[in-house]
């Protein structure tokens, strides 16, 4: 451990004698406050690095009309598939759905919208929307299907396309660590697009693999700063 | 040796040491199992990796650990994980040195179309537009047919990956350059004439008085 016990972690006084309470919250408790044709954001490559919990609770509670700015969503039934097996998926966002054959399904009988775009545009455009860029020049796309519709701009010689950043309501997302304080960090490829997402919503709920006191994590391992964390979900009981 | 494997081992020949190299999914995959002796690469997964190996043993993989494909793998020692905004400026900054890729369809101009089949089959662009976008060097590893249609043709048919002429394109019949001039045949496969690859090939081809067969 840290030199700390995990209950004087939670009550640690900051500099001001304030008491800082953890984030850690109840699963039901915060996906309750995510409403019905609510934006997310949700993390993930194949379902690694997905928040497998926070989605499994939304479709428990019935939650629909959701637009999803994802990588992929994954395959039928599983990960995020779990949301377009429920119909709780209005429109996706996405890189690709070629894995999972409901999201195909449902578009080409067009009973969900999807708007596909190239996987690195995708990362800048939620890049840019997390770091309050107007948006991001970038080459891909140009000449293609991609460009239907956009500004090119040209910049020394050289064609780009403007694409807009993109924002959500909630940024679901998952870490290896997190500390009470927020702070996190993944684990191999199970970092991809989640640090990304964690800048670029109006409320972030994280899920992690454990959740450590409050300097567990050193400062130069942390990933995403707990100041862009709302809220933590609570460890699932696996006993008792 | 099956068509696939011929393919791989040809692609694999382009090579170097040192390279940073990434490999689509599917046939391209199977480039890392024919690497020449003695050459030291780096692979990336465009999922945020650089250093994949494959699993080493069955039973071992790692709940965070998968290539871009969703199969398990290994990280080298010396491996090194990031985000997708890193991973993706690696493939558009201009740091890949090659990419291989499957391919519906290639024209005479070299471009590239592998991402939708409209109104059948949408599955997405995933990396693929950045990868031919940015890569340095872009092969093609593909059957030359499909169902006994020519995937090298006048025109994409099929929306189009990029604008950018693709450098190299290796199938079970030959090895394809195009240039600006058109698409040129260097070689052919053992036991192909060139008259078979044209017979094969829905777009004109310029013949170069002397085209080697294929040496894998």
């Amino acid at each position: 451990m840290c030199g700390f016990s995990f209950r004087t972690a939670e009550r640690a006084k900051n500099s001001n004698g304030n008491v800082h309470m953890s984030k850690v919250i109840r699963l039901a408790d915060v996906v309750e406050t995510i409403p019905d044709g609510a934006t997310l954001m949700i993390g993930g490559f194949l379902a690694v690095g997905a928040p497998l919990r926070l989605i499994g609770e939304l479709v428990r509670q019935g939650r629909k009309d959701l637009t999803i700015i994802v990588n992929d969503t994954n395959r039928a039934g599983l990960g995020v598939g779990r949301l377009i097996a429920a119909r709780a998926v209005r429109k996706v966002v996405a890189s690709h759905v070629g894995t999972n054959a409901d999201t195909q399904r449902q578009l080409l009988a067009g009973e969900i919208e999807v708007e596909l775009v190239p996987q690195g545009t995708l990362a800048e455009r939620i890049r840019a929307g997390g770091v309050g860029l107007g948006g991001i020049l970038t080459p891909t796309g140009v000449g293609t299907l991609v460009e239907d519709g956009k500004p090119v701009i040209e910049v020394g010689g050289r064609r780009f396309l403007l694409e807009t950043p993109l924002r959500a309501d909630f940024a679901l997302i998952a870490a290896k660590h997190a500390d009470h304080k927020g702070n996190l960090d993944y684990a191999l490829t199970a970092r991809n697009f989640n640090p990304l997402m964690a800048m670029a919503a109006d409320t972030v709920i994280a899920e992690a693999q454990d959740i450590v006191p409050v300097g567990c994590i050193p400062p130069d391992q942390i990933v995403t700063p707990g100041v862009l964390v709302d809220h933590l979900v609570a460890k699932e009981q696996s006993h008792g | 040796m099956d068509e696939k494997t011929l393919i791989a081992a040809r692609v694999a020949r382009e090579m170097t040491d040192g390279m940073l190299v990434n490999l689509g999914i599917g046939l391209p995959t199977l480039v890392a199992r024919h690497l020449p002796k003695g050459i030291d690469v780096s692979f990336q997964s465009e999922n945020g990796l650089i250093g994949m190996e494959s699993l080493p043993e069955a039973g071992l993989a790692d709940d965070d650990l998968i290539d871009a494909g969703g199969t398990p793998i290994g990280a080298v020692a010396g491996a090194s994980a990031f985000d997708s905004a890193m991973s993706f400026g690696l493939i558009r900054g201009g740091h890949m040195d090659v990419t291989v890729l499957g391919g519906l369809e290639v024209d005479a101009a070299g471009r590239l179309a592998n991402w939708m089949v409209p109104g059948k089959m949408v599955p997405g662009m995933g990396g693929a537009m950045d990868l031919v976008t940015g890569a340095r060097r872009v092969i093609v590893a593909m059957t030359h047919t499909a169902k006994g249609a020519p995937k090298i043709v006048a025109q994409c048919s099929l929306p189009l990956t990029s604008e950018r002429r693709v450098d190299l394109i290796v199938t079970e019949l030959a090895v394809i350059v195009p240039t600006e001039a058109g698409l040129e045949l260097r070689e052919t496969a053992p036991g192909v004439s060139i008259a078979d690859v044209i017979a094969a090939t829905g777009a004109t081809l310029i013949i170069p008085a002397v085209v080697p067969t294929m040496v894998i």
